[in-house]
């Protein structure tokens, strides 16, 4: 094991760092001593007599490609071609419990124990195969799966001779905690520097499939005697169900409704009849249990509102140094949805002797507790299998269906398919929280010498990014569960965005409390890097303005006041691929075409350990307000590059939708309900939007391990975009997202 | 008042014995067990649930099973296969043009409709023909390099 696998599954403090502010969670399981639990070398990893190996793992296929720079891994490991690795994907009864995919935690904690693994099975092998052969296994190397002398190809073995090594199954103790899961090994897997087929541009494992239409999803799963299903959600914030009239869908074929506490839903062996059942069936409800805040006075509502929970970090003396801080601004984020491209879809078989789930969750072991919870049955009865889902983006929507179908097939004695409909997911799904941040800076000669930033926000974890208690379940909620294991998650200056050498801070993150304990359509959870997005477009807006005011490029200005070489490295790396015009910034005008005015605007973050720099050029028509991202360029740094190929996909999949979340996402809402149902009212960014450029600029450390990827090039694009808006027209945009309204709105301040 | 049709699905004939108004979607998926033509939004904004009818992309979960009676339906699978694929279908694999791939269907029947019609389509051309498609994951950037190298490769 490598000096910094012991450090991170150890280590408090790196643990805060990599998470953000987010997940402290798992810092405090990191600090309990790890119990001394064994898991088989084949729970990992699996060699099959003909030499091909399954790999098995929870970290499931969410589109970025981890399994398949996994299964990279293990190849260059053991010295067999990449194509004889076949991953075996999130199964509860067939992988370990690791915490499944989150945080950006996949490669960049999860490479471990895979690793160690492959090594272990490496090793095993080749000390068989030296004793076979008679000489020492230092001597030995292997070559596509052949254990050999070199320049002696008499002596040699293939791994598949020398696989009773492997039997009785060998076991080692397993150390850390949920992502930071690892084995430890008496081997020692290859140093970064050496890897071959880890590094490379190899083809994702999922992608011919999906293009051939043949990769297994979840919507196409068919147990026999399965029957589909649906539920109602409520008609408000916090209503209740009173009553369900059945004979309202007698005649819709086969459909009965089903009712256990407040959650209704219906079953029919048709899926066309499960949805006129559910759109026909007549229920009576409670009232709203709150009424909601004008909209338009969101902003104001979070700052007038008691804080339920703090978190303030400092250094230096604020107060001392403050002055009367020449520059102060306030800015907000919006709620927002995940909108998945799917509205979630689980196949739930309730049985005596078992309960079987078919779920695209990112977190199968997680959601095999929640099902346990929701259902009464002991954790060891329930299986949950993965097959691919649409994209979750943390914790959406998608479980919702799951809780439902479990509710269902629990009453009928049949296997239940429940997909949400679009608003199910849209309106009804988690939301990720709105924020405001107010921000306040002193300046001497060109430097930050004191910064006060206040953040207000809705939880960003009152629904658990693990869908593993009941409450967390909408549906769950509705039967009865309570949501009794919030966690409080701050986006916070320094934690959901890149920390600054500044002599006198203070970061202060406030939570208000959630308007509705259930049943609440605005209840929140994980986004896509939560709070990051938002708190970075707070934060790096702030620090472009403090740039201006010191009459200074934005660039040179960031590069100021920061010390790692790493951060600075990528500033400049953007700056050069972006052939970044050093001035500042709102002082140069130009004109496009077609009458737009064109800026060009940059921002920064950290998340964990990988490190971001992007550069967005926007037109803005200033009659209209509306703005368009011409470019986007991205210096991205995140240590060894597993996959070059799958890394730029991720980047670029990335930027586009962090820019649609900039300038189109916004959840609505009225004094009772979300009004954002479907791509209509919410909508995000289409082909026409996207930019005329999109570059990656990807710094390789082929010897630093490799950090994570899934999240952090969300983060800086809303900051880059609106401060190219502010070069482009002079005007700071401080409320997101970049609609016309709202740029019309600053344009005309 | 239900009624059988006949419908020919990917060169095969199948019966379906349903209310003619039900979306041909439901048709496909629950009583064909197509896997490609997706629920999205039922609304017809976003074309997961797109296939050809007669040759034509149509967004299946608002057109009723009734229009493809006798009509001539195509699926992603029938589209193309690894022996035998559409130029769609390889260029979207070699570029990886999908994340979590759920919205891909639509993007390449769309896209496979659309390059029979045009030859060498310019970029404002393909951007427009998409126009109306939704892929949340936001792989925008590599479909358009996977439509634009079909393109070519259609048009040569």
């Amino acid at each position: 094991m490598s000096t910094r696998a012991t450090f991170l599954t150890g280590a408090t403090a790196l643990v805060v760092v990599a998470a953000g502010a987010g997940v402290r969670s798992f810092a405090v399981a990191a600090d309990a001593p790890a119990p001394q639990k064994m898991t088989a070398l084949g729970d990992w990893l699996r060699m099959l007599p003909d030499g091909t190996v399954e790999m098995y793992t929870d970290k499931v296929e969410v589109g970025m490609g981890v399994p398949t720079g996994f299964a990279q891994f293990v190849a260059d490991e053991l010295d067999i071609p990449f194509d004889h690795v076949r991953p075996m994907l999130g199964d509860t009864s067939e992988t370990v419990a690791a915490g499944g995919v989150g945080g950006s935690f996949s490669t960049f904690a999860g490479n471990f124990a895979i690793r160690n693994a492959a090594a272990e099975m490496r090793s095993i092998l080749v000390n068989a195969a030296a004793q076979r052969l008679g000489v020492p296994a230092s001597q030995l190397i292997v070559r596509d799966g052949v254990i050999q002398v070199p320049g002696d190809p008499s002596k040699s073995l293939r791994y598949s001779d020398v696989l009773g090594a492997l039997t009785p199954d060998p076991k080692f103790p397993q150390t850390g905690d949920a992502f930071f899961t690892n084995l430890t090994v008496p081997a020692k897997p290859k140093d970064w520097a050496d890897y071959k087929i880890a590094g490379s541009p190899l083809p994702r494992k999922d992608a011919a499939g999906k293009a051939f239409g043949r990769y297994p999803y979840v919507v196409n799963v068919r147990p026999p005697g399965m029957v589909h299903g649906r539920f109602v959600y409520p008609p408000s914030i916090g209503a209740t169900l009173l009553t369900v009239d059945e004979s309202s869908i007698h005649g819709i074929g086969d459909a009965r409704a089903i009712r256990v506490g407040n959650f209704v839903g219906v079953v029919a062996t048709h899926e066309w009849d499960a949805i006129r059942a559910v759109r026909a069936l007549k229920t009576s409800w409670t009232g709203a249990s709150t009424t909601l805040p004008k909209q338009s006075t969101l902003p104001d509502y979070l700052w007038t509102q008691p804080s339920i929970k703090q978190s303030v970090a400092k250094g230096g003396d604020v107060d001392a140094t403050i002055g009367n801080a020449p520059v102060q601004a306030t800015y907000f984020w919006p709620f927002q949805s995940h909108a998945n491209m799917g509205p979630g879809c689980t196949v739930v078989d309730v049985r005596s002797d078992g309960v079987t789930v078919w779920s695209g969750t990112q977190k199968t072991h997680a959601l095999r507790q929640g099902m346990s919870k929701l259902l009464k049955v002991p954790l060891e009865q329930v299986r949950v299998v993965w097959a691919s889902d649409a994209g979750s983006y943390g914790r959406g929507g998608l479980e919702e269906s799951g809780a439902a179908a479990a509710f269902l097939s629990r009453a009928i004695d049949r296997p239940v398919r429940v997909q949400s409909m679009r608003a199910d997911n849209t309106q009804w799904g988690n939301k990720a929280p709105a924020m405001s941040g107010r921000l306040r800076a002193n300046l001497s000669n060109g430097s930050i010498v004191s910064l006060d930033a206040v953040i207000r926000q809705f939880n960003g974890n009152e629904i658990l990014s693990q869908p593993s208690v009941a409450g967390s379940f909408l549906a769950g909620q509705m039967a009865g569960f309570p949501n009794d294991a919030v966690v409080y998650e701050f986006g916070q200056y320094g934690e959901g965005s890149a920390k600054y050498e500044i002599p006198n801070y203070r970061s202060s993150a406030e939570l208000v409390a959630p308007f509705a304990a259930g049943n609440s359509p605005l209840r929140t959870a994980h986004m896509r890097d939560p709070e990051g997005p938002g708190t970075t477009f707070i934060i790096e807006s702030f620090i472009d303005e403090l740039a201006a005011h010191a009459g200074m490029d934005a660039i040179a200005f960031r590069s100021k006041h920061l010390k790692n070489p790493r951060h600075l490295e990528a500033l400049q790396h953007v700056a050069s691929a972006a052939a970044w015009d050093s001035r500042v910034s709102g002082t140069v005008k130009r004109t496009g075409a077609n009458g737009e005015l064109i800026g060009r605007g940059v921002a920064f973050a950290t998340r964990g350990e990988t490190i971001v720099a992007t550069v967005a050029e926007v037109g803005v028509q200033p009659k209209t307000g509306v703005v368009r991202v011409r470019r986007l360029v991205c210096a991205h740094d995140c240590g060894f590059v597993v996959n070059p190929k799958s890394l730029q996909g991720t980047i670029e999949a990335n930027l586009i939708q962090s820019m649609s979340r900039a300038i189109y996402e916004e959840v609505t809402f009225d004094d009772h309900n979300v009004t954002s149902r479907d791509w209509a009212t919410y909508p995000v960014a289409k082909m026409r939007d996207i930019p005329d450029e999109v570059k990656v600029a990807i710094i390789d450390r082929p010897t630093v391990a490799p950090g994570g990827a899934g999240e952090p090039s969300s983060r800086p694009t809303a900051a880059a975009i609106a401060n190219a808006v502010f070069d482009a027209t002079g005007v700071r945009v401080r409320t997101a997202p970049m609609t016309p309204k709202n740029v019309l709105a600053a344009l005309r301040a | 008042m239900d009624k059988t049709m006949t419908l020919r699905v990917n060169g095969h004939a199948h019966d379906v014995h349903a209310d003619p108004d039900m979306p041909l979607l439901y048709a496909l998926r629950d009583q064909l067990a197509q896997e490609n033509p997706r629920f999205g939004c039922g609304l017809s904004q976003c074309g997961a649930c797109t296939v050809h009818v007669d040759g034509k992309a149509t967004r299946s979960c608002v057109t009723p099973v009734s229009f493809a009676e006798g009509r001539s339906v195509t699926t992603l699978d029938g589209l193309g296969t690894p022996e035998h694929p559409h130029p769609l279908q390889t260029a979207f694999a070699e570029e990886q043009a999908m994340q979590c791939g759920y919205c891909l269907n639509g993007w390449i029947m769309t896209a496979a409709d659309f390059l029979n019609r045009q030859k060498n389509p310019t970029r404002a051309q393909i951007k427009a023909a998409l126009g109306s498609l939704v892929c949340r994951c936001g792989s925008h950037v590599a479909i358009l390099r996977a439509v634009e190298r079909a393109a070519k490769e259609m048009s040569a």
